[in-house]
């Protein structure tokens, strides 16, 4: 239940600030603060994503799984090589499931 | 002939394109949701009404990690306020009103605004929008889906390795921002990861996330890159 609320907070509150960006006046792009702002806080946001969940342990402990590590490291070498965002995803599974499936990690 | 004739126009051709690949994308969507917990109605549900990859994505990686919900919210929003930002540039665009507009704002995301903010006239903006908004919203929720009642079936996530897919997700987002964004990017993106590493063993799940949002107050200091005028265009950030 509390799950489904976090759900709905979620989507409402996601609705109301695309909602807010059309409706809003122009002249709050003029601000270039806001500007620099609003761009630099998805590239925090998502290196931090990307950190805490590569690294997950137990609870709050942090830990190296070698075959996640490596699933990884093949999906920074599929955006190196441009491939499309589903290929560096199945990459990325595909390389920690085959190095499980040896034994690693 | 009509549909051949605007199968030609290069508004329909790149949001078609950019529209199926992105979309399919929800087959990942679908299965870090129910890897997290969440059944394939709640993930279907997020993926209807909350429509924005990278927040659906961050809420349920801090489920994932037994984080408190608010935290997730919090931080899903955060990652969502970048769409207000694409809706400002968009309005005097698309230039609709009223009932149009509501349900416009539904579609304002990284790719519809990409694709929309590269054409020249309000005809082809709302052309590109549209078609964007109509193929990428019904692949996503179909292959989101497909990917949760898949996933379900599943016993054992690890085997798959469906645990390195959020941080794979994560960094697909993630590139095209630093290749656009130059050594100011790669800064705020170092500092962030840093800030949620080093938070983590001290904090609840969730809330390192949070807090690394505060490295981008880096950007207030100095301009991000060198050209702010190119370094803050979406259009050009989110093709990649």
């Amino acid at each position: 239940m509390t799950l489904w609320i976090a759900l709905i907070a979620t989507a409402a509150g996601c609705y109301l600030l695309k909602f807010a960006g059309l409706s809003a006046p122009r002249r709050l792009l003029d601000n270039p603060w806001l500007q620099r702002f609003a761009t630099a806080v998805p590239l925090a946001l998502l290196a931090a994503l990307i950190t805490v969940e590569a690294l997950r342990g137990d609870g709050q402990a942090l830990s190296w799984d070698t075959a996640r590590m490596a699933g990884l490291g093949a999906a920074v070498l599929a955006l190196v090589l441009r491939a499309p965002f589903l290929v560096v995803i199945v990459a990325a599974a595909a390389t920690t499931a085959g190095l499980r499936a040896l034994g690693a990690g | 002939m009509r549909t051949f004739a605007l199968l030609k126009s290069p508004a329909v051709r790149d949001s078609l394109g950019i529209g199926v690949a992105v979309g399919a994308a929800g087959l990942a969507f679908g299965t870090a949701a129910v890897a997290a917990g969440l059944s394939p109605a709640q993930a279907l549900f997020l993926s209807l009404f909350a429509f924005t990859g990278a927040s659906q994505f961050a809420l349920v990686g801090v489920i994932a990690g037994g984080g408190s919900l608010v935290a997730g919210v919090l931080g899903a929003l955060l990652l969502g306020a970048r769409n207000t930002l694409y809706g400002l540039r968009l309005a005097d665009l698309l230039g609709w009103r009223g009932a149009r507009r509501a349900l416009a704002a539904h579609g304002v995301i990284d790719e519809t605004a990409a694709i929309t903010l590269a054409q020249s006239d309000r005809t082809s903006a709302r052309t590109a929008f549209v078609t964007t908004y109509a193929v990428l919203g019904s692949f996503w929720v179909v292959t989101t889906l497909a990917g949760a009642l898949a996933t379900e079936r599943v016993s054992d996530m690890d085997a798959f390795g469906l645990d390195a897919v959020g941080p794979a997700i994560f960094l697909g987002l993630l590139w095209p921002r630093l290749r656009e964004g130059g050594g100011r990017a790669w800064l705020i993106a170092v500092a962030g990861a840093g800030i949620a590493l080093a938070a983590t063993p001290l904090l609840p799940p969730g809330v390192p996330v949070l807090l690394a949002a505060s490295a981008a107050l880096v950007a207030l200091v100095r301009p991000v890159g060198t050209a702010p005028t190119t370094a803050t265009e979406p259009a050009e950030e989110a093709r990649a």
